[in-house]
């Protein structure tokens, strides 16, 4: 039993390490831990408002970590997730305010920019290392900044000002009986978005040609062009498809969360916590889910740390989310400690 | 009598699994002691138990007479043990001296490293053992054979004189073995001890004193080499009789399957490897090619598998123009591939064994329908293939990085030959195998012949070449210098081939002699 369970239960353990180290790290900073949590937890599942925040907040990781899993899944380094997310985020809200069509083509025609505008942007990179080898992480990194300055004077220039106008309401996730059942919280439809598209990359890699040819060429190039598959072709259609994922993200916050974009002066970070979500969902599909929900649920349930009594500065959940991202990434340290411990018992 | 090493009784048990079953070693001072066995057979774990790296469940360990408790290796070291692994374990851009140096640094008094003593104590040991290593070479720079010294250095350097040797001529080219084996004797003659373990009959008949047969965990028997041949060897190791000359009838050749003419091919340099070469294999034959390695072998599997692009000439399978096709189209019209690097090449290891059997056919049906993988067929066939060709696995879903080199090899095989192919290109196809499945290759390949197909064999292990093939074509410097009849040539008369004396039939037997002569003047 225990192979089926260890990739489960590392990250179980990481979590519950962590949050034992925060509960110290705290304590040691002069505040209460236990208080802490459980306004942590208030701040997640307290009323029906915070939960549906902490599900919106939940529903761009999901992506973003879908995004650098898939990727990485086929021998990729996709850290460009983070401009994927702002040109779809842009593109999204164009098609939001710029048409006036009847919601059923305006909604998916709005999604589809996104990611069409995500696939576009991480084309880039997938084709020149395909065509030149040029490493993929690089160009993503300089493609991230390229985004953020690009949109911004794209938006300056559409808007007249810092921010666009609202989107069309025939473009918005926004669904009405969500609002009412979570005291008008801003949680949207796009949650149904990131669980569908969790299913058709599970597909697509675990059921499919396409699929196998990529993970083959993750695992090892020299092999699979000895099998005849187009490598380069492949390195391509894998960044075009995380790309496409990762400007799903971007429509998250286009359509449902802001339902506009303005001028950014940094970097959104979701696509770079998308990195930290694929690591904690061990690049599974299935796994981000679980990833994206804990990463998610404290980035928002954190907010509620500094308020009193606990008053614990919101620095503090950064360092703890930090020590949980640690301990799961040293998850081989983990391995080994298990796998000793068996021993001992003479398990093996 | 005086033994250096005794190991006694010594039981090893992983879970259920009993791994070394009460086995006794024991080593004289200034032997060879060869430890035989196949694959699997209990000859790492054994050893890994002398160098402290397992504790034994039972058993006892005695050094020069004392038992010891070998805890851990530094323990191993202490007591003048020392293992040249298979796999080197050097850091590539350092230079020879660093490497040997490593954990062991002499320092000046201000706590610097002393590289320049170092270098002359290794240069001392060098001399003195025949090894010619240069202390300040960089590891990158220097061939494998070379990297296998500084190894022995690094024992040597760390006062060792009992040296474990693991496989060490899986790597290195036919002269560098000779070299070694020279290199080994000399060990000897200056007072050292050396286990051997290897699965190569050839080696241990030539360089070691005793020799103790492991099969399955248990010391099958422990003989003098001098009074044992291969066969009894082999029968030893597998545990039933085992043919060397593969038997086979004669061939019966028919029309050409692939045909190459007048080949240029330049390897990843940019260099001539294959230098206008004319080949041309027949259905109903096995076409081996002999050549030392690094004679355009390589490029030419390369250019005909259209892994590597072709700069002029023609390559025809079946009648068909197949000159650059893409890799996909030349499998398809006709060729398989066992390649000769089976982790690089053959396998995607961290697939499952059923995922690399349809490596080159998951993209037809029935194993994939519109683009869906259909699991059920590719799992049905891969149990087909697992119990025809006898593939040791716990299960289809096992992955193809736990089996052992042999099993993954038969994988390869079974994929290849299954698709029937008009042309089979076998590189190496028994490199690091044991008897068994040695037997077991030469026996596929034989019988693919006898269905009428081609087989393409190149080999770097004459035995294997001379076995197997009904034509020898010699290899060398990217051409064809001669083409001869197994039944009628011999080992002196293809070494010579391959180191580029081409042989006049007439004066035959003189320019042999002449050649000896002149090799030994060198």
């Amino acid at each position: 039993m225990s192979k089926r369970w260890t990739p489960i239960l590392i990250p179980v353990l990481a979590v519950i390490l962590g949050l034992l180290v925060g509960a110290v790290i705290i304590a040691i900073s002069g505040y209460n831990p236990i208080v802490g949590y459980a306004q942590l937890w208030e701040g997640i599942f307290g009323d029906s408002y915070v939960i549906g925040e902490s599900i919106r907040q939940i529903t761009p990781y999901v992506l973003a970590g879908l995004a650098v899993a898939f990727a990485f899944k086929t021998g990729l380094f996709n850290i460009g997730v983070e401009g994927q997310l702002i040109v779809g985020w842009f593109a999204a809200v164009y098609v939001g305010i710029s048409f006036d069509l009847p919601a059923y083509i305006h909604l998916p025609l709005a999604i589809l920019a996104a990611g069409l505008a995500g696939a576009f942007w991480a084309f880039i990179p997938g084709i020149l290392k395909a065509k030149l080898g040029v490493n993929e992480v690089v160009v993503t990194i300089m493609l991230n900044y390229t985004a953020l300055h690009v949109t911004n004077a794209l938006i300056r220039s559409i808007a007249k000002g810092d921010t666009t106008e609202q989107i069309a309401q025939t473009a918005s996730l926004r669904i009405p009986f969500f609002e009412e059942i979570t005291q008008y919280s801003r949680l949207h439809g796009g949650i149904f978005i990131a669980i569908l598209t969790v299913i058709i990359i599970w597909f697509i890699l675990e059921k499919t040609t396409l699929g196998y040819e990529l993970k083959a060429a993750g695992f090892s190039q020299d092999a699979s062009k000895y099998a005849g598959m187009n490598v380069p072709r492949n390195i391509v259609i894998s960044m075009v498809i995380s790309g496409f994922i990762a400007g799903l993200a971007g429509a998250m916050e286009g359509l449902g969360t802001f339902e506009y974009v303005s001028t950014k002066t940094a970097m959104t970070g979701i696509g770079f916590d998308g990195i930290a979500v694929a690591v904690l969902g061990g690049n599974n599909p299935i796994g981000v889910v679980f990833g994206a929900i804990l990463f998610g649920a404290l980035k928002y349930g954190s907010l509620n740390m500094p308020n009193p009594p606990a008053q614990i500065p919101e620095e503090m959940i950064s360092v703890i989310i930090a020590v949980i991202i640690f301990f799961v990434a040293s998850g081989y340290l983990f391995q080994w400690l298990y796998e000793k411990f068996s021993k001992k018992k003479g398990v093996k | 009598m005086d033994y250096v090493i005794e190991m006694l009784n010594i039981t090893k048990v992983f879970g259920n699994f009993v791994a070394n079953d009460n086995i006794t070693l024991q080593l004289k001072k200034g032997e060879i002691h060869a430890l035989l066995g196949e694959n699997g057979a209990g000859k790492s774990t054994l050893m890994n138990v002398l160098f402290g790296l397992y504790q034994p469940d039972g058993g006892e360990i005695r050094v020069k007479g004392k038992s010891v408790k070998i805890t851990d290796p530094n323990v191993a070291n202490d007591l003048g043990i020392g293992m040249v692994h298979q796999h080197f374990m050097l850091v590539d851009t350092f230079t020879v001296t660093e490497n040997i140096i490593l954990g062991k640094e002499p320092k000046h008094g201000a706590g610097t490293i002393d590289i320049k003593s170092a270098a002359e104590e290794i240069t001392r040991l060098s001399e003195l053992y025949g090894l010619e290593v240069d202390p300040y070479a960089v590891v990158a720079d220097i061939s494998v054979g070379m990297q296998q010294r500084v190894e022995i250095l690094k024992t040597l350097y760390r006062g060792a004189d009992i040296l474990i040797f693991d496989e060490p001529t899986a790597s290195l080219t036919p002269q560098e073995i000779i070299e070694l084996i020279d290199i080994m004797k000399k060990l000897i003659s200056e007072g050292k001890s050396i286990i051997l373990i290897t699965h190569k009959l050839k080696e241990i008949m030539e360089v070691a004193d005793r020799v103790t047969v492991i099969r399955r965990g248990k010391a099958i028997k422990t003989l003098n080499v001098a009074e044992t041949n291969p066969t009894e060897l082999a029968s030893l190791m597998v545990g039933r009789d085992v043919v060397f000359k593969t038997e086979k009838k004669p061939a019966n050749p028919k029309e050409e399957v692939l045909k190459v003419e007048n080949l240029v091919v330049k390897d990843y340099r940019g260099v001539d490897k294959v230098k206008n070469l004319n080949l041309s294999v027949r259905r109903g034959e096995i076409l081996g090619i002999a050549g030392v390695d690094g004679n355009g072998q390589t490029e030419l599997i390369e250019a005909i598998t259209g892994l590597r692009r072709v700069e002029s000439g023609n390559i025809t399978l079946v009648g068909k123009d197949i000159t650059n096709l893409k890799p996909r189209k030349i499998t398809e019209t006709g060729l398989g591939h066992i390649p000769q690097d089976r982790h690089r090449h053959g396998l995607v290891l961290n697939f499952s064994v059923g995922e690399n059997f349809v490596l080159q056919s998951y993209y037809h049906e029935p194993f994939s329908k519109i683009g869906v993988l259909q699991n059920r067929e590719i799992y049905n066939y891969a149990n087909k293939l697992i119990e025809e060709y006898d593939v040791r696995t716990q299960s289809a879903y096992e992955p193809a990085r736990a089996l052992s080199g042999g099993n993954q090899q038969k994988v390869i095989i079974g994929r290849e030959i299954d698709r029937d192919p008009d042309l089979l290109i076998a590189a190496q196809p028994t490199r690091g195998l044991d008897v068994g499945a040695i037997e077991f290759i030469h026996k596929r390949l034989i019988e693919q012949r006898d269905n009428g197909k081609a087989v393409l064999l190149i080999s770097f292990e004459l035995d294997e070449v001379m076995n197997v093939s009904d034509r020898i074509a010699v290899i060398f410097d990217g051409q064809i210098l001669d083409i001869v009849n197994p039944k009628e040539t011999n080992e002196q008369e293809l070494g010579l081939l391959m180191a580029g004396h081409k042989v006049d039939r007439d004066n035959h037997q003189q320019m042999l002699d002449q050649a000896v002569k002149k090799e030994g003047e060198e």
